[in-house]
């Protein structure tokens, strides 16, 4: 018989149920959407398979207060993250719902963050019965303080995209009147009419320069105080000296001024600064969603058996707290009480659930999968793991920071050489040639304007938006500015396993000599299971309904009358540490039947390795996963280096390894396990389907299920550097053929302006070479 | 030369009214999510409570 799906979530019914529901959460919110009158939203919602399914769970009541503002005039606000927001329709199902709420005065999601702002009026209680409103339908909520998340880098990004407008306005109409200006001096515009334009001009780019330079200033200004120097104090000297000779021509009726010039190097400047913040605010906030993880509270058993909801900074060593059945660990401790599964997979890297009991260790942070545990207490808050990993993360984070561009390395050399540069000249044209001291000024001026670092400042930015440009339409997302230099030097590739070589999710082998009959009784017991064997088992023969009254023992199998299946134990075997992950069926009176199940590997994660290999990059595989089964995939890969059973701070020492061995690392990993490591790598790579904190913890984020995204990038890597090269050796061949002819007085302001700007387009065009739409 | 005095105040005003709409837009949160524009327009709007008087 052909099994049905459920009309809510789509899994898959058990063949006796009378309701097209699979149970009484999924009942309820079709029941909800139906009165609601938005059953379109079914049409409208395209699942993904790999998705968590919309199933409505029991969840148990939280405390808002932690999380609630209330305001003055009786409304009260909340943030929170939306789990299982797959498509544009859940959220336009969601704001609906809570819109047509009477006291709702807004509910409104931002797709991009994955996160809703719920305005209402009235209290606490008010806001709870919204959250479970919503939570009704299957989605997830977590309060979270977005104060703590990301406002300081908001307000920053603001303030660099205010400056990039009013540079943008200003370049636009000081072209403009520039472009009049030059073609008044072969159409003969009369003194007047040019000395209006450039005061027009003046008016318009002093103010600009002042509010749009002010971050280069005040970077500027605090290199120079701390008695070092970085690329905004030659481009500080150069605007503001552009500036001030064009004023001082303006005012001598002068037929040349270069407000143009300074206000686009400006605007350019700026645009490469917002690309570069935006990347750089994610890592912080990696750590700031990892953290509020927890957020949520847990459920303390207090003194007199009652239970109580307390945050997780009220939790004290030797407290037991509740931990029901989906629900996450809030702190470090050891089971008092029940048996359970957990899904350790965010602090391991372990694909399977392991089971616990009394006496096991759990973690923070860590899912609580098959059935209620009573934890007792052994580290909360900042002690746990989990706290542990944040720091770690952080640590390796900011020992990134010394990472030192092309462009930053080259500062120090450059900019002393210009300014000697232009203060010999004023010295030898006012001291030894015996001219009057502003003729002498004006020449010193020309050599700065003319050195002033515009195809330099050009030539590195140019290429990375050329390249990422070409990546992303590859499905590669390059979220650090740096990442693209660094990935050039890389020499060693270190790939992480379970979801980086592998899928993440375990499929059912094949077995010649396997009973069909008993495949499809075992498929038929598991599809009533959640465990990921039982799925991949519940997956190899999709025909098959659901079994009715089956029962499940949690860490031990599942079992429908005198038929079990399970682990080794559970059917009465003893066990042998079997390398692989397997699940054993027992039907009375025919043999017991074993079934092994293998990690599915991405498509071409061998040849990747080869070709990898082939360019003569080092590669390792750095696995928290257990022995054999991370021996067989680095056999299956042909991978020679290998580790497994790494914990996050074991990758940490490996990597520190590698980089004591002089090696440049590459880390391409997907689990919360990895964030330090990724953190730590010189650059790192994330597939989109990884774990959020993976993700914004890496420096690339690739789609699809190909790892041939390393491939490419490191290529495109390579080419990139080849381009920047060329760019910065053109701009430095420039400087050295045109500072000559400034310092001898040879350069008019002309020649000048025609010299920058050609420049700065020739470095353009170059790096443009990259951006083609050819692939490789 | 006389349209130039109404044509350069022209384009700076031009100029200006554009960089004060982007000046408000910044401000009023319209770059915050840049996904969900995209496809909330597939949808029928919540409904506004200012207008009905719900």
């Amino acid at each position: 018989m052909e099994s049905r799906p459920c009309r809510h979530c789509g899994a898959p019914l058990r063949a006796d149920l009378p309701d097209p529901f699979c149970g009484e959460g999924c009942a309820r919110a079709y029941e909800l959407i139906e009165e609601a009158g938005l059953s379109s939203f079914y049409d409208r919602f395209t699942s993904d398979p790999a998705a968590r399914p919309l199933r409505p769970e029991q969840r148990p009541a939280r405390d808002l207060a932690l999380n609630v503002t209330c305001r003055d005039d009786g409304t009260a606000a909340l943030d929170l993250m939306v789990d299982g927001l797959h498509c544009a329709a859940c959220g336009w199902l969601i704001e609906i719902l809570l819109t047509r709420r009477p006291e709702v005065a807004s509910a409104r999601i931002n797709h991009s963050t994955r996160r809703l702002r719920l305005v209402w009026r009235g209290g606490i209680e008010q806001g709870s019965a919204l959250v479970e409103l919503v939570e009704a339908l299957g989605f997830r909520l977590t309060p979270f303080d977005p104060a703590r998340l990301d406002a300081a880098v908001n307000a920053e990004l603001r303030d660099l995209l205010r400056c990039l407008a009013v540079a943008g306005f200003a370049a636009a109409n000081i072209m403009l009147l520039s472009v009049s200006v030059w073609a008044g001096h072969s159409t003969g515009m009369g003194q007047a009419t040019r000395d209006l334009m450039h005061w027009l001009s003046a008016l318009i780019a002093l103010p600009a320069i002042l509010y749009a330079g002010r971050p280069f200033f005040r970077s500027a200004w605090a290199a120079v105080r701390h008695r070092r120097t970085n690329m905004d104090v030659p481009i500080s000297i150069g605007v503001v000296a552009a500036a001030g000779m064009s004023l001082s021509e303006t005012l001598r009726h002068g037929p040349y001024a270069y407000f143009d010039s300074a206000v686009t190097l400006l605007f350019f400047l700026l645009v490469g600064r917002v690309l570069d913040l935006r990347a750089r605010g994610r890592t912080r906030e990696a750590a700031a969603h990892l953290l509020s993880l927890g957020i949520a509270g847990a459920t303390r058993l207090n003194q007199d058996g009652r239970a109580e909801i307390v945050a997780l900074s009220a939790l004290r060593p030797g407290d037991h707290i509740l931990v029901a059945a989906g629900e996450r660990i809030g702190a470090d401790g050891r089971v008092a009480s029940g048996i359970s599964d957990i899904d350790a997979s965010l602090l391991t890297g372990e694909s399977l659930p392991v089971p616990v009991e009394a006496g096991g260790a759990v973690f923070a942070g860590q899912l609580n999968l098959s059935a209620p545990l009573t934890i007792a207490v052994t580290a909360a808050g900042d002690d746990t793991l989990l706290a542990e990993i944040v720091r770690l993360m952080e640590a390796a984070e900011s020992g990134q920071a010394r990472y030192r561009r092309l462009a930053d390395r080259l500062i120090p050399y450059y900019t002393p050489v210009v300014h000697v540069a232009a203060l010999a000249t004023y010295l030898y044209w006012w001291l030894a040639a015996g001219e009057i001291w502003q003729v002498a000024l004006l020449r010193a001026v020309s050599v700065l304007i003319i050195t002033c670092p515009c195809a330099l400042g050009l030539a590195i930015p140019a290429v990375q938006v050329a390249a990422s440009g070409r990546l992303f339409r590859r499905g590669i997302l390059l979220k650090s500015a740096t990442a693209l230099e660094k990935l050039a030097d890389i020499d060693h590739v270190v790939f992480d396993k379970t979801g980086t070589l592998t899928t993440g999710s375990p499929d059912l082998k094949p077995d010649p000599g396997r009973d069909e009959d008993m495949l499809r009784i075992a498929a038929g017991i598991a599809r009533t299971s959640r465990h990921p064997l039982a799925r991949a088992l519940a997956a190899a023969c999709p025909g098959e309904a659901a079994r009715e009254s089956v029962c499940e023992v949690p860490g031990r199998g599942l079992a429908a009358g005198a038929i079990r299946l399970g682990a080794r134990a559970w059917i009465g075997l003893p066990d042998d540490g079997a390398a692989e992950p397997e699940m054993w069926l027992s039907v009375p009176g025919r043999p017991r039947q074993r079934f092994a199940f293998s990690e599915a590997s991405r498509p071409d994660s061998a040849e990747t390795v080869a070709w990898l290999r082939g360019a003569g990059y080092f590669v390792s595989l750095l696995s928290g996963d257990r022995w054999a089964a991370v021996a067989a995939m680095a056999a299956r890969c042909g991978i020679e280096d290998w580790q497994a059973g790494a914990d996050p701070a074991a990758k940490l020492d490996a990597l520190a390894m590698l980089k004591a061995h002089g090696r440049r690392v590459l880390m391409v990993g997907d689990g919360l396990n990895d964030a330090p490591a990724l953190a730590a790598a010189d650059v790192s790579m994330s597939p989109a389907s990884a774990a959020d904190i993976a993700q914004t913890a890496a420096d690339v984020v690739f789609q699809g299920e190909s790892l041939s995204a390393v491939r490419e990038i490191l290529s495109v890597a390579k080419k990139a550097r080849a381009v920047i090269r060329e760019n910065l050796a053109f701009a430095v061949f420039y400087n050295l053929a045109a500072v000559p002819l400034a310092v001898i007085g040879w350069v008019t302001p002309p020649l000048a302006a025609a010299l920058m700007s050609s420049s700065s387009l020739i470095v353009v065009l170059n790096a443009m070479r990259l951006a083609g739409r050819k692939a490789p | 030369m006389t349209s130039l005095l109404l044509l350069i105040p022209c384009a700076l005003l031009l100029g200006g009214a554009g960089l004060a709409a982007f000046l408000w837009a910044l401000r009023s949160g319209q770059f915050d999510d840049l996904d969900g524009a995209a496809s909330r327009i597939l949808f029928d709007d919540p409904p506004q409570k200012e207008k009905h008087h719900v």
